[in-house]
């Protein structure tokens, strides 16, 4: 299986590439457009800001490539984020591939949300295995609100989708290669779909 | 709901652990990357690992360790102890660490904070801060705890959250190796008082340390060293305590 990481400058992807090494997979880190389109899995991740995340993607022409992949595709954190409509981190398009639309938590909550929470209302594939109420590890300020292609959720303040699915592109909120054995299961389920 | 986090704090020299450890059959107990995956599988929920004789010649020691646990640790680690750079930060999150911590070096020079805030996220920034109550106020200390300054605990917390941090490690030198428990007056006074998680550490003997730092300290999460590396209190029995008495904890 051909397993790449979109390499665009944002993010842990060493973290991401050895979690994968755990479960017996090597992940290449890429940003050349043919070897993200010839791709079995492509993992889309990111940590830290959006809007400088989405130039760096503008920059090496990724913005355009990425909605129109055909195989599974995994975002995470950051890079979730970065496939909705619209993020108010620094007034920030996505590149709209699901239908919902991220916000800054309330500062009645500490922000940012910083360890493991519990995901709930598990509906996909992605999730076989996982019990309800599962912990995983999330960091983060900002959350995407619900929409129809929610498949998990977590409370921190507010009901938020801690995970989507829009065909074959997938994204959570929470960081699976820092969720324990119960994280790389998710991982694992990915490489299987 | 989000749990309350366990960490236990390793310090590293050379890039083994220093303190003595002999809370489970370890083939190396000064292995780090062994130390963490025991920890990770016992239930800790972040690590931390404090380079104790930080210096730039023992830089590479240090970043090779960091690459050894990200490789084979499978929940978050942070990394601190001479960190003064955005090169050496680059590096060691490169290297797969997920948060660093700074001190001192954001003593000197407060704007370290923001620029590794504005480079890399809040989310990756620590920012530990150790002092010590003089008269009826609380002090900051530099270097260990060993020299202290007329900074001002609570405003420099204040000020570090508006920089850019994106989480406080606050260790009570007051507390710091008593065993007598957390600087709880004080912890609460900074959760209160600030919107980003405050980390406990300093004084942790017992189990009820635990519950009384979480629910009169209103800490996120709580780091000690001793009591976790000698089995005095055995991370799941310690979970199991803190659920018994409503604290949300990852079993």
């Amino acid at each position: 299986m051909k397993l790449v990481i979109i390499d665009y400058g944002a993010g842990n992807t060493k973290s991401i590439q050895f979690a994968f090494s755990r479960l017996g997979y090597d992940a290449i880190l890429s940003n050349d457009p043919k070897e993200i389109e010839s791709a079995d899995k492509v993992i889309f991740p990111g940590v830290g800001e959006a809007s400088s995340a989405m130039t760096m993607l503008k920059e090496s022409g990724l913005d355009k490539l990425i909605p129109k992949l055909k195989q599974p595709v995994l975002g995470i954190c950051l890079g979730m984020q970065l496939m909705c409509l619209h993020t108010e981190e620094n007034n920030t398009e996505g590149l709209g591939i699901f239908q919902t639309n991220v916000k800054r938590f309330s500062n009645e909550v500490k922000v940012p949300q910083m360890g493991w929470n519990v995901i709930k209302d598990l509906k996909s594939d992605l999730f076989k295995g996982i019990k309800e109420r599962e912990y995983m590890y999330l960091v983060h300020s900002y959350y995407a609100e619900h929409c129809n292609e929610t498949i998990a959720k977590t409370d921190y303040g507010i009901n938020y989708a801690s995970a989507l699915q829009h065909g074959n592109f997938y994204g959570t909120q929470f960081h699976p290669e820092k969720s324990g054995n119960e994280g790389a299961k998710i991982l694992k389920n990915f490489l299987e779909l | 709901m989000l749990t309350k986090r366990i960490i236990p704090c390793l310090d590293i020299k050379n890039g083994r652990t220093v303190k003595g450890v002999n809370f489970i059959d370890l083939r190396d107990a000064g292995d780090p990357v062994e130390l963490a995956k025991q920890y990770a599988e016992i239930g800790a929920d972040e690590l931390v690992f404090l380079d104790i004789a930080a210096t730039l010649e023992n830089r590479g020691t240090t970043l090779d360790m960091v690459v050894r646990v990200a490789e084979q640790v499978n929940i978050p680690f942070t990394v601190g102890g001479g960190i003064s750079s955005i090169e050496h930060v680059d590096a060691l999150l490169k290297n797969g660490a997920d948060k660093v911590s700074i001190n001192s070096s954001a003593v000197k020079r407060p704007e370290l904070v923001n620029e590794l805030a504005d480079k890399f996220g809040s989310q990756c920034v620590v920012v530990a801060i150790d002092a010590k109550q003089v008269d009826s106020s609380w002090k900051v200390h530099l270097a260990g705890g060993t020299i202290p300054t007329e900074i001002d605990l609570f405003e420099w917390a204040k000020e570090v959250e508006e920089r850019g941090a994106g989480e406080i490690l606050f260790t009570s030198m007051d507390h710091d190796g008593t065993k007598a428990g957390f600087a709880n007056k004080a912890l609460a006074k900074l959760s209160e008082e600030l919107n980003i998680p405050i980390i406990a550490s300093g004084g942790a003997g017992n189990v009820q340390h635990f519950i009384d730092t979480f629910k009169e300290g209103k800490a996120d999460a709580a780091l000690a060293a001793s009591v976790f590396h000698f089995g005095e209190i055995p991370i799941p029995d310690l979970k199991k305590e803190l659920k018994k008495q409503n604290i949300e904890v990852r079993i």
